[in-house]
């Protein structure tokens, strides 16, 4: 199910503005992969090419290749909704449905794709809560709106919308920056599990986070305000921390930064 | 510059400090709170006295009724007996604009989201300004477009629409015509569709971008985004829009008057020309009315004035119900 995910030179824009530059690395299934780097150096932007989410923006394009397994994503024959729902998306932000009822955010996707019948809705809506780790505490009130939960409950609801689909790819854009410790860490151990079946990436700007997560990480730099974000490094986690190759990786970690 | 610092703070904290229970009372607060209050307080006013005026000046009419008020269809309050009813009156004017919105909602709502989420950027400036530009054109004019133009039209129309949807029960009757309650209904729906495509794309502009990108982000095609984040968001200003559309179109006077044939009776074939309204039956017959017609048009315009009201108080209870999930 899950795929690895292949980039080459890839650029991205946004009207006249180049937001990333000359990016390649290899994404690989069943792991998890941490995107690090100072602010304004193009991680959401990365991330965001990588669903085809960054044309949604007016005046947004992408140059270069994103290969799914054998498929390229940016080919012309490729529909970007078919992309979305194999590669599922969880922001920055929670954002479940505000209209909709916890249940009804986790059906959403899956009424999309067309899954049909009450009963089949039911297990699949359980089996995604109970991945997202919240059936325990939603299970009594499902019908109730999903915007009544705490931020770290919505941010799990949508982790939970998220996977209800079984997409191949589960990128993640700072999914914990709104939360308390313990929301983190319950996150951070549902990406330990979930990594068993998806292929997950994971933008966070606490290293400990990515140290504690992730088993390749990646370094984004920016050489100025205004020139496009690069990617320095990638490498294993332990590598990256303990023992990077480039110098500016080791000063970003360190703290030694500029 | 350091040695500089010690002295600010030093001076900062000789200021002055406000008591705390003059926190709330600074005088610019105190008017604008006094100045909005006495708005309100206005409109109750204005709200009060025109309900005064038009039950004092109904007063006499009804009391010289020799039919019921509520039920009879017939208008003749200057007869030997007096008789009139308010029945054909109340049909006619809900059937019309009821009409109305049912043709302009659709319609406003689809150029509302042709011009936020489909058009390009250009296309959809120029449209926004073209469908503003109606909610400009005076009523008299879409009177007489739909006297000397539609009604034409619409002659032949209705005998299509009666010949082969007749057993649509309000399509159905023997005769067919062009001043009718359908076409009345149609030169309301124009009238009313500006003001309902404008605020629902107000309403569609609003839509939190996390929404849009939250339902793009799952696999929604444009349409499924609108359906499952935009409508959504916008149904209580859907039904506000369409609340005010109602409320414009069942009082539009000169229009409805021009285009309609009045004749007495309530008669479901809208197909057929005659209907009448509360508003184009003052326009009709206030001039020509002796005194107790003219008060018994008070009384008819005082019952529209409720009804307006009562629309606009289901249009809350409608907003206030979605409350929980919004
Ligand atoms: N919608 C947009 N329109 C124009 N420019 C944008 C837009 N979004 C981002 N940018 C620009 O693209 C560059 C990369 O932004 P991006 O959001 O990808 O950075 P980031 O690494 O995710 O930063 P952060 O860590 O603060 O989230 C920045 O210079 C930013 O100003
Ligand atoms: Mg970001």
């Amino acid at each position: 199910m899950a795929k690895r995910i292949e980039v080459s030179g890839l650029h991205a824009y946004y009207g006249g503005t180049h937001a990333i530059e000359d990016i390649s690395m290899t994404i690989e299934p069943r792991s998890v992969t941490a995107f690090i780097g100072p602010s304004g150096c193009g991680k959401s932007t990365f991330l965001r090419t990588l669903n085809r989410m960054h044309e949604v923006i007016p005046g947004a394009r992408v140059e270069g290749k994103v290969m799914l397994d054998d498929e390229d994503l940016y080919d012309s024959s490729v529909d970007p909704v078919a992309v979305r729902r194999v590669v599922g998306m969880v922001f920055q932000r929670p954002n479940p449905f505000p209209t909709m009822s916890i249940y009804d955010n986790v059906a959403a996707g899956l009424k999309l794709n067309g899954v049909r019948g009450k009963r089949r809705l039911d297990e699949i809506v359980e089996e995604s809560l109970r991945g997202a780790n919240l059936w325990n505490e939603v299970k009594d009130r499902l019908g109730k709106p999903g915007a009544g939960l705490s931020g770290g409950q919505q941010q799990r609801l949508c982790i939970a919308r998220a996977i209800a689909v079984q997409p191949q790819v589960l990128l993640m854009d700072e999914p914990c920056s709104a939360l308390d410790p313990i929301s983190t860490l319950a996150i951070e151990d549902l990406i330990g599990k979930l990594k068993s079946q998806y292929t997950i990436v994971i933008v966070t700007h606490n290293m400990q986070q990515a140290a504690r997560v992730s088993d390749r990480t990646a370094f984004f730099n920016i050489a100025g305000t205004g020139k496009p974000g690069k990617l320095i490094e990638i490498d294993d986690t332990s590598k990256i921390f303990t023992n990077p190759e480039q110098k500016g990786t080791e000063d970003y970690i360190t703290g030694r930064f500029g | 510059m350091t040695s500089e610092t010690p002295a600010a703070l030093a001076k900062a904290a000789e200021r002055p400090r406000p008591a705390l229970s003059m926190s709330t009372g600074r005088a610019g607060d105190r008017i604008f709170a006094g100045l909005s209050r006495g708005s309100g307080l206005v409109i109750l006013a204005i709200m009060a006295a025109i309900a005064v005026f038009l039950v004092w000046k109904a007063i006499p009419a009804l009391q010289d009724d020799k039919a019921n008020f509520l039920t009879s269809q017939e208008w003749n309050p200057d007869g030997a007996p007096a008789k009139f009813g308010i029945a054909q009156l109340v049909f006619g004017t809900l059937m019309t604009s009821v009409l109305a919105l049912v043709m302009a909602v659709p319609v406003a709502v689809g150029i509302a989201l042709f011009i936020t989420y489909y058009a390009p950027r250009r296309l959809a400036g120029v449209m926004a300004y073209l469908v503003d530009l109606l909610a400009a054109v005076p009523s008299i004019v879409y009177g007489l477009w739909g006297l000397n133009f539609l009604v034409t039209k619409m002659t032949g129309v209705s005998g299509f629409l009666n010949s082969y949807f007749g057993w649509i029960p309000l399509f159905g009757g023997s005769e067919t015509g062009g001043r009718t309650i359908l076409t009345a209904a149609i030169v309301l729906a124009i009238m009313i569709l500006p003001i309902i495509s404008a605020i629902t794309r107000e309403v569609f502009v609003q839509v939190p971008h996390a929404h849009v990108e939250a339902a793009l982000a799952l696999g929604a095609t444009r349409w499924e985004m609108i359906r499952m984040s935009v409508l959504p968001f916008g149904r209580s200003g859907m039904v506000s829009a369409a609340m005010l559309g109602l409320g414009r179109a069942l009082g539009e006077t000169i229009a409805v008057a021009m285009v309609l044939s009045t004749t007495a009776g309530i008669d479901w074939h809208i197909l057929k020309d005659g209907g009448n309204t509360f508003a184009a039956n003052i326009a009709n017959t206030f001039a020509m009315s002796g005194p107790t017609g003219r008060s018994a048009l008070i009384a008819s315009g005082l019952v529209l004035f409720v009804i307006t009201l009562l629309v606009n108080v289901g249009a809350r209870a409608v907003v206030a119900r979605r409350k929980e999930f919004s």
